[in-house]
This record gives structure tokens, C-alpha cells and sequence, in this order.
């Protein structure tokens, strides 16, 4: 726990492991955010027809 | 952009139907002008509305609600802490789970705002009239990271005093002076824990209360017929 955490060196970047792995998962959050099928949307886009 | 008198863009009420109020004659001094204002911009359908536009159907939308739970579990985890200090944190088993409770909390409400920032950056979500809803979200960042700092630097670890020492250096290049020292545990201490903490509660109160006010943001692109009632005819033609 207390070791240094791996760095990575991409010219000018410079970021340690676990700080790459957090942005890794925030992005495949976002993007799981973005595609998958929210619970209820179907019902909802039709009630909100139903106001049309 | 017009908006009739006495609605808001963005009203999604249990109605679904933006009604203009009609013109009150405000007595009663400020108390009473003030209660007429709240009554035209947040009426009782906008704080607790029952409906929500269908684009709200969405994971994107659960990334701020996120925020805020986490934000609940900072500062519950965070007033444990200050009743029993320390020792209490750095020595007893449940002090670690406590500590690490208020640790992890953090690394998640910093996670889900800066997805929400994502969603609402893409989103445009300043747009129609939310700009101040927008810079008040970036007031809580900013507020935030700052509260995170006095945190690492409170910890009363080897960490916080190599953290403290560094930060002195830094903020002495830019002039800042003992006005805010990194080195004094007590002023870090009483602005992570008292001022810093108010300040952003108080900022999502009233970020929340905005988004109320406006409504959600519609999407980029969203045809006119699929908009709130409020949103439509605010929209330039």
C-alpha cells in the first residue's frame, strides 16, 4: 500500500496507474450512460406523446 | 427570448401546462415581495414537480442525483470524524472504516461531478436562460477542490505534512502570505470542516433549486413538438 504507484510517460503526459485507471472507468461510464436503455424511458416517451 | 409573464421556460408542473400567474398586488413590504416573487418563479408544481419531459429518460440525468448522495455520505461520514478526532481515526478499527468511508465518498462525489459536468457540457446545458445554473455548478467545483485540499492536509499523517509543506511553498510564490496557510492544522481544519462544507451545501441547495426554476435542459436538436410547454415559446424564432 505504502509503494509508489507505476507512471506512465507519453511525451509531456505523465500519470500514475491509478489515476489512469479512475478516468479509464469514467469514461466507460459515461459512455454506458449514453447507450444503455434507461428503465421505464418506452412508457415515459409514451406518456409524453399522450400530451402531444 | 420572451418569456410570458409569469412563467418559466422549462415548466414541467403536474399539470404539464404553463399557466400565466395572474398579476398580484404585492403588499406587506419586502416579506410580501418576496413571497410574490417566489410564488411566480418557483411555484409548488416547479419544486416537486410529478412529471419530467421524456428526455429525461436517460442515464446521463442520474449522474448530478449521484453527486448528491455522495455528497450526503461526505458529510455524515465527515461529522463522525469531527466528534471523535484523530487519534480516534488514525487508531481504532472503526475509525479507519469511518475514515475511509469519508475517503472514498469523496473520490466518488469528485467522479459523478465530473461526469455530470461531462453530460452537461455536451449538453450545452447553459443554454435558455441556465447560465447562472451553470456558473453556480462551477462555483461548487471549484469550492469543492479546495475543501478536498484542507482535507488531505487535516489528516494529521506524514502525507498531510509533506502535502502542507509543498502547498506553503507553492502559495507563498503567488504572494497569498499566512492569509491562508497550509501550514496552520487549525485554519485548514475550521475551513474543511465549517466554512468550506456550508458553502457547498448552501451552492447545491440552491443549484438544485435552479434546475427547478428552468427546468432540464432539452437536448441539442430536439424538435420544437417535443418540448415542454414553457420551452417552446421561449425559444427564438
Amino acid at each position: 500500500m505504502d509503494a509508489p504507484a507505476p507512471y506512465f510517460h507519453w511525451g509531456f503526459i505523465e500519470i500514475s496507474l491509478p489515476n489512469l485507471v479512475v478516468i479509464g472507468v469514467m469514461l466507460l461510464l459515461f459512455v454506458l450512460a449514453l447507450v444503455l436503455p434507461f428503465p421505464g424511458h418506452a412508457d415515459g416517451n409514451a406518456r409524453d406523446r399522450d400530451r402531444q | 427570448m420572451s418569456t410570458p409573464p409569469g412563467s418559466v421556460p422549462g415548466d414541467t408542473g403536474s399539470s404539464g401546462r404553463t399557466e400565466p400567474a395572474p398579476p398580484k398586488q404585492e403588499s406587506g413590504g419586502w416579506t410580501g415581495a418576496v413571497a410574490g416573487w417566489l410564488e411566480r418563479r418557483l411555484p409548488i408544481g416547479k419544486l416537486l414537480p410529478t412529471r419530467q419531459p421524456y428526455y429525461i429518460g436517460s442515464w446521463v440525468y442520474v449522474f448530478g442525483v449521484v453527486t448528491i448522495a455522495a455528497l450526503i455520505w461526505v458529510v455524515l461520514s465527515g461529522v463522525v470524524l469531527t466528534f471523535f478526532g484523530p487519534q480516534w481515526w488514525h487508531v481504532s478499527s472503526i475509525g479507519h472504516f469511518i475514515n475511509s468511508l469519508h475517503f472514498w465518498s469523496v473520490q466518488l462525489f469528485f467522479i459523478f461531478m465530473v461526469l455530470h459536468l461531462w453530460g452537461q457540457y455536451w449538453a450545452a446545458g447553459w443554454r435558455d436562460g441556465r447560465a447562472p445554473t451553470w456558473m453556480v455548478g462551477v462555483v461548487i467545483f471549484l469550492i469543492s477542490i479546495v475543501t478536498a485540499f484542507t482535507g488531505y492536509i487535516s489528516q494529521q499523517n506524514l502525507d498531510a505534512q509533506w502535502i502542507a509543506v509543498n502547498a506553503k511553498d507553492a502559495i507563498n510564490s503567488v504572494g497569498v502570505g499566512a492569509f491562508f496557510n497550509p501550514l496552520n492544522f487549525g485554519q485548514m481544519y475550521g475551513l474543511h470542516v465549517m466554512l468550506l462544507p456550508i458553502a457547498i451545501t448552501l451552492l447545491v441547495v440552491l443549484h438544485v433549486v435552479q434546475v427547478r426554476m428552468r427546468g432540464v435542459v432539452a437536448p441539442l436538436g430536439a424538435a420544437d413538438a417535443h418540448l415542454p410547454d414553457g420551452v417552446r415559446e421561449a425559444r427564438p424564432s
